[in-house]
C-alpha cells in the first residue's frame, strides 16, 4: 500500500489498533489460585484475543508482559505467577488499586470451527490455555486439555476447562500427587498416538487431531514442536521473550537467526516457523541483548 | 528509477537507513531489516562495558509521537564484535556501528575498537538525552565539548568516516556542526529525538516513563528535523553528507528532508507506524515520485530547496 497523506495512512494502517500509551485502571477481583498464583480482573475490555499479551504497569516498580487470561468484552483477566519484583509487587495489590494496561499486543492462536484441539498447558500456561479453550469451545470445537504442572496445589484453571462443554481435561504432575507422575507432554504423546496412528493404517481421519496448542515452559515447548512435527499435526506455541515497547521497536525480542520479534510475529508461532528459530530451546537474551542459557 | 547513491566510498542502493536504537540489537535483526527493504542499518549505541538501560516502561506511543527512555542499554564490546562480525561475513546492505561513551577518551577507546570491525561508517551519538541523570547534559549541547568528542574519534577512527549524531535540543545546531566539521567529521545524523518530553497517567498522577521523561520522536517532530538538517547543510556549506532523522514515515517526508539537506534517510519509529516493511514502501514512494516529477538522478534533489533560495535571492 503506498501513501502520501497520513490521515490516510494511519486510517488504512495494516498494523492492528493497539493502545500503546498505558492508562491505568482500578482492579476489580482478584483472586488467589494457589499458592503463589493469582488473578486479577479489571472491569474494561482490551479486544484483546486468546494468546495475546498486554503490557501491565505497576507505577513506581516495572511492566512486564503477561498473557491474557480472559477478555470477555466487558472484563480483561491476568494470572501471573509472584516471581519477580514486578509480580511480587502485584501480588501485594488489592481491589481498587491501580494497574497500568496497554495492548493488546501480538499474534494470537488461530482455529476453525468444528476442529479438535489439543491444548497443552505448563504451569501458569493454563491461563492463556482456558481462554482458548472457552472460545475454542463457542466455535464448536472440540478439545482435550493437557494440564501439567509441579504437583496438584499448583495446577490451575481445572474446575473451569472440566465445565466447558466437548473437553477432556488430561492431567500431570511432576511429583505424581495428581494425574501422571511426569510431564503433560508423555499424555499428550500417548494421546497423538491412539488417535492418529490407527487411523492413518483404516485411512479414516475422523477422529484426528486438527492442531496442537501449547502454552508453558520452553522445555514443554520443544517436546510439543517436536512431537506435533513427527505426528505431521499443525501447532501453534507461544514463545516467551524479554520484551520492554512490545510492538516492534525496541528489538529486545528479536530471535536467531530470523530476526523477527516475537511481541509483533509472536507469541503465538506456527511450528513451522518456530522449527527455523535455532535460538528456541537453546538461549534468550535479556534486558542487553546478552546471550542467556534457556 | 535507480534511487542508488555512492556516499564517502559506499554504495547505498537507496537512501533509507534503519535509525539506530530500533530493532537493532543483534546480526539476524540487521539482517531481517536488510531484507525488507533498507538501504544501509545502524546498530544500537554500543558501549565499551555493559550498561543497562532503564526499567519499564521504556517505550511508549500515539499516532502523534513517541516516547523512549530505553537508557542505552548494551552488553559490551564483546556481544558487539560477535554480533558485527557475523553481520560483516555476508554484509547484505552497509552497516553504521553507533557508539556512545561517558568520557571523551571512552569515546575514543570504543570508536578504536569498533572501528577495527571494520564497519561502512561510525555514527558517534554524543546527543542522547535519556542519559542526564547519570552522565549531565550531553556532549552535543555544546559546540566545544562536540568538537572534542569528534577529534578524539578521528584519530583512531582509521579509514572509517565518522558521522555525529545531532541533538535538536540546541539553539545552534548550525554552530555545533561547523565545529565538528572542522574538528574532523566526515558527516552528521540530524537528529537525535526530541526534548526530552513527558507523560504522565492521570489516574496515578504519575508520570508514565521509569525515567519520568524520554526523548521524542515520532510524526510530531519531523519539521523540526527538516529546519535542523536544512540549518546543518547550510552551516557546512552542503559539503557533508548528512543522514536525515526524526519522523519520517512516507516517501514525501524522505524526500523533504533531501531537499533540506540529507543524502540519507533515517527511520527509526516510522517502524512502528508503518512495520518492518516501511522501508520498501518508503523506497517505492521515493520511487514514484522522482518518476512523476521528472527526477533524473536522486542527488539532484539533495539540498535543492537551498539551490532554489539562492536562485530566487
Amino acid at each position: 500500500m503506498r501513501i502520501d497523506n497520513y490521515l490516510l495512512l494511519i486510517l488504512s494502517s495494516q498494523i492492528p489498533i493497539q493502545n500503546r500509551l498505558p492508562k491505568t485502571y482500578p482492579i476489580s477481583k482478584v483472586k488467589q489460585e494457589t499458592e503463589m498464583v493469582k488473578t486479577i480482573t479489571f472491569d474494561v475490555s482490551f479486544g484483546a484475543r486468546p494468546g495475546q499479551f498486554v503490557m501491565l504497569w505497576v507505577p513506581g516498580v516495572d511492566e512486564v508482559p503477561m498473557s491474557v487470561a480472559l477478555d470477555d468484552g466487558k472484563k480483561l483477566q491476568v494470572t501471573f505467577f509472584a516471581v519477580g519484583d514486578t509480580t511480587r509487587k502485584l501480588a501485594e495489590f488489592k481491589k481498587g488499586d491501580l494497574v497500568g494496561i496497554r495492548g493488546p499486543f501480538g499474534t494470537f492462536y488461530e482455529w476453525s470451527a468444528g476442529d479438535r484441539l489439543a491444548l497443552v498447558a505448563g504451569g501458569y500456561g493454563a491461563a492463556p490455555m482456558y481462554f482458548v479453550a472457552k472460545e475454542a469451545v463457542k466455535d464448536g470445537c472440540a478439545l482435550d486439555v493437557f494440564v501439567g504442572a509441579r504437583s496438584k496445589k499448583h495446577l490451575l484453571y481445572l474446575n473451569e476447562f472440566g465445565k466447558l462443554q466437548k473437553t477432556k481435561v488430561h492431567v500431570s504432575t511432576d511429583d505424581g500427587s495428581a494425574g501422571l507422575k511426569g510431564f503433560n507432554v508423555t499424555l499428550l504423546q500417548q494421546f497423538l498416538a491412539e488417535v492418529s496412528t490407527p487411523r492413518l493404517r483404516t485411512g479414516s481421519t475422523a477422529d484426528a487431531v486438527d492442531r496442537v496448542f501449547a502454552c508453558g515452559p520452553e522445555r514443554m515447548l520443544l517436546a510439543v514442536s517436536e512431537l506435533s512435527h513427527y505426528r505431521k499435526i499443525p501447532a501453534q506455541l507461544s514463545l516467551e521473550r524479554y520484551m520492554k515497547c512490545g510492538f516492534g521497536l525496541c528489538g529486545n525480542c528479536a530471535v536467531d537467526p530470523l530476526g523477527i520479534r516475537i511481541c509483533t510475529d509472536g507469541p503465538v508461532v506456527k511450528n513451522d516457523l518456530l522449527r527455523k528459530i535455532t535460538e528456541f530451546g537453546k538461549y534468550h537474551r535479556d534486558s542487553m541483548g546478552q546471550k542467556q542459557k534457556t | 528509477m535507480n534511487l542508488s547513491q555512492t556516499i564517502l566510498g559506499v554504495k547505498f542502493k537507496n537512501p533509507t537507513v534503519l535509525a539506530s536504537g530500533i530493532w537493532g540489537i543483534t546480526a539476524s535483526s540487521w539482517r531481517r531489516v536488510a531484507r525488507s527493504g533498507a538501504g544501509a542499518v545502524t546498530t544500537k549505541s554500543l558501549w565499551l562495558k555493559e550498561h543497562k538501560g532503564h526499567p519499564n516502561p521504556v517505550i511508549i506511543s500515539t499516532e502523534h509521537w513517541t516516547l523512549n527512555a530505553v537508557g542505552v542499554p548494551d552488553a559490551g564490546i564483546e556481544k558487539a564484535r560477535e554480533e558485527i562480525g557475523d553481520y560483516m561475513k555476508d554484509h547484505p546492505v552497509p552497516l553504521i556501528a553507533n557508539v556512545i561513551a561517558d568520557t571523551v577518551s571512552n569515546f575514543a577507546k570504543t570508536a578504536a575498537e569498533i572501528a577495527r570491525l571494520k564497519p561502512d561508517f561510525l555514527e558517534v551519538n554524543i546527543s542522547c538525552p535519556n542519559v542526564e541523570d547519570e552522565f549531565g547534559k550531553p556532549f552535543a549541547c555544546d559546540a566545544s565539548s562536540a568538537a572534542d568528542v569528534t577529534k578524539a574519534v578521528k584519530a583512531v577512527s582509521g579509514k572509517t568516516p565518522v558521522f555525529i549524531k545531532l541533538s535538536p535540543n540546541v539553539d545552534n545546531i548550525g554552530m555545533i556542526a561547523d565545529f565538528c566539521a572542522s574538528a574532523g567529521a566526515d558527516g552528521f545524523t540530524v537528529i537525535n529525538t526530541v526534548g526530552p518530553g513527558m507523560a504522565i497517567d492521570l489516574r496515578s498522577r504519575m508520570p508514565i516513563l521509569s525515567n519520568k521523561v524520554g526523548g521524542l520522536s515520532g510524526p510530531a517532530i519531523k519539521p523540526l528535523a527538516v529546519k535542523c538538517i536544512s540549518d546543518v547543510y547550510r552551516a557546512t556549506e552542503g559539503k557533508f553528507p548528512i543522514i536525515g532523522t526524526g519522523g519520517v514515515l512516507t516517501g514525501e517526508d524522505a524526500l523533504e528532508m533531501m531537499m533540506a539537506g540529507a543524502s540519507l534517510i533515517g527511520i527509526g519509529t516510522g517502524i512502528a507506524y508503518r512495520g518492518g516493511e516501511v522501508f520498501r514502501l518508503v523506497t517505492e514512494e521515493m520511487e514514484d515520485w522522482c518518476e512523476k516529477e521528472g527526477v533524473k538522478k536522486i542527488e539532484e534533489l539533495v539540498g535543492s530547496t537551498h539551490k532554489k533560495l539562492r536562485i530566487d535571492n
